[in-house]
This record gives structure tokens, sequence and C-alpha cells, in this order.
């Protein structure tokens, strides 16, 4: 316990001096269509120049886990390295016919929920291989589903430490007082993704995040 | 009984239809357990899509730090004052949860 107080100080000491970090593997988790891709596209746009992923109206676009290596991040003078580990929505039911709602034929949406669910394993077996997790929620969407805690919970069995970036504040259902009060031991950043709202307090919070890793 | 084998049990049960009521909630590894096997289910079991799954608690859910702050028997039972309703995706369409009330919605014939 007091070698762990010795090492976290000194830790601390060593980030304010020197502000860099390597590869510190960020793993961006929530349920399907919550805007993780999106986040992530708009993290490697800003400093890197490029996409990640696609996105899309469908639920579960992302069907498998998707790795930025390297990604730098400059806050106030210091610098994060990233390796950003976008993946799958974590669900506990998939149904093909809801895609084919969205225009996919039959076999389009049978193949897409048969990836869609080895994507869900292969997100859950990533949880042993993170250092930090942004949970990425829908800020317009009810913030106290089972599968919100459920990823939460499991972060926090694993010591993993957790923000939430609630997304999608530029649309009118947003209510970001509701995740907050869903989550009220984690910092909550409202952002939108894709207008790039909010970013720099994001980045703030992710620099905050990594001094836990 | 280990983990793997609570959940194949309870598999095994919503498999037959049947919605399950848990004293308690299961632990971390048991409810992410569930979701894996729930989805290599999907994969090869003609019609079934899946769980609704959902708990309530006394307690916040969502934080595991009030169950090890409240000592060593909830995180050996796994909070009793809470309940946990699983079930099959085809009868339950929705489970809507806000922190103090939980409402089960199932799909008509």
């Amino acid at each position: 316990m007091v070698i762990k107080l010795i090492t976290d100080f000194v830790k601390r000491v060593l980030w304010d001096i020197f502000g860099t970090k390597k590869n510190i593997k960020l793993g961006f988790y929530g349920p399907p269509n919550a805007g993780k891709t999106s986040l992530a596209n708009r993290i490697c746009q800003d400093w890197i120049g490029e996409d990640m992923g696609k996105v899309s109206k469908i639920p579960h676009e992302t069907r498998e886990v998707k790795i930025k290596e390297k990604v730098d991040v400059k806050q106030k003078g210091k610098k994060l390295t990233f390796k950003i580990i976008d993946t799958p929505g974590i669900a506990t039911k998939i149904d093909y016919e809801d895609f084919m709602k969205f225009g996919l034929s039959r076999k389009e949406s049978k193949n897409r929920a048969k990836e869609a669910t080895k994507g869900v394993i292969e997100a859950i077996k990533w949880l042993d291989d993170v250092d930090a997790v942004v949970v990425v929620l829908d800020s317009t969407q009810n913030p106290f589903s089972q599968v919100n805690i459920t990823i939460i919970g499991n972060l926090v069995a694993r010591k993993i430490p957790v923000i939430i970036a609630a997304n999608k504040v530029d649309l009118e259902r947003s209510n970001i007082k509701r995740v907050e009060s869903a989550f009220p031991e984690y910092e909550v950043v409202g952002i939108s993704a894709k207008e790039g709202t909010n970013m720099d307090d994001f980045y703030s919070s992710v620099f905050k995040l990594a001094r836990k890793v | 009984m280990g983990c793997a084998e609570r959940i194949k049990k309870l598999l095994k049960i919503i498999m037959t239809n049947k919605v399950i009521l848990l004293q308690g909630r299961l632990k971390a590894e048991e409810e992410v357990r569930l979701i894996e096997d729930t989805m290599v289910m999907i994969g090869h079991v003609k019609g079934f899509k899946g769980i609704e799954l959902a708990v309530l608690s006394s307690k916040k859910d969502t934080s595991f730090i009030p169950m090890i702050r409240s000592g060593i028997a909830n995180l050996l039972v796994g909070d009793r004052d809470a309940v946990t309703v699983i079930g099959p995706a085809s009868i339950i369409k929705d489970i809507k949860k806000d922190p103090s009330k939980m409402e089960l919605f199932f799909k008509g014939k």
C-alpha cells in the first residue's frame, strides 16, 4: 500500500515535469450507435488528418475492433501518445430484422447480425487490453440501460479508469444532466463528435484520465 | 457453482422462453459472460435474438464502490437488495428503467 502510494506520487511528479506518456491504450466502449467511431474519427482527424472507420445510422456499423497506433494529442504544452481502440457496440440482443428496416436485404441483414455478434464478443475480450476507457453514450437516450451499467461496472471491477462522453449534444433531445445523474461518480463530458463541439474539454478530460493510468 | 456453469444454467432456462427473476445481481464477470454466451447462441440457435437484462437495486446501480463499502457480505452474494430480470428478447419487447422503477413490456401475440 505504501509502495503503491509512493509509486503513484512519483508517476504524478514525472508526469508534471515531462508531461509525456507512451502509447496509452485508450478504448472506446458503449452501446451501438452512440457515436464511438464518430468520436474516434474526430480525434484522428484532429491529430493525424484521417478517419478511423466508417459511420452509419444503421446500428452495428463497426463490427470488429479497429486500432490506430501512435496518435499524438497535445494539450497545454503536454503530449500524449495513444493507441486508439474503437470497439463494436455492446448489446444483449441482435435481430437481423432490425437491419432490414434500413433497407438491407434479408441476406445482408443476417450477415450483418452474425458479424455484429462476433464484434460484441471481441469488444468484451479487449477489456483485458485497455489502459483507460471513454464510454460513449448517446445523450438523447435513456442512460439507465443495463448495457451501460454492465460496461462501466466491468471497467470498475478491472480498475480501468473511465470517463463518459455524452455524445450528440447538437441534437434537441440531448440531456446531459440525465447522464450526469445516472453516473455521478464519473466525469461526464458533453460533446458532439459529428460537429466537433466541446472537444477541448474532452481532450482536457482525457489528459486527466491519463494521469490515473 | 462456477461462473460458466451458472450462466449456462441461466441461458438454458431462457431458451425455454422463460423470464428469470433473481434475488441479487450477477457479478461483473458473470454479466459479461452472459452477454458473450448470448452472442454465441444468437449465431447458432435459429430464432434466438438475444436477451433483455435489467437490474433494479435500492443502491446506486452505477458503481461497485457502494457494494465494496457495504462489506464483504455484499461482495459474496452480490447486492441482495437488487432484483435481476433476464428474459428472451423474443418475449420481452423492452425493459424501461429509471433509478426507482422498472417496467417490462412484453411482445403481443
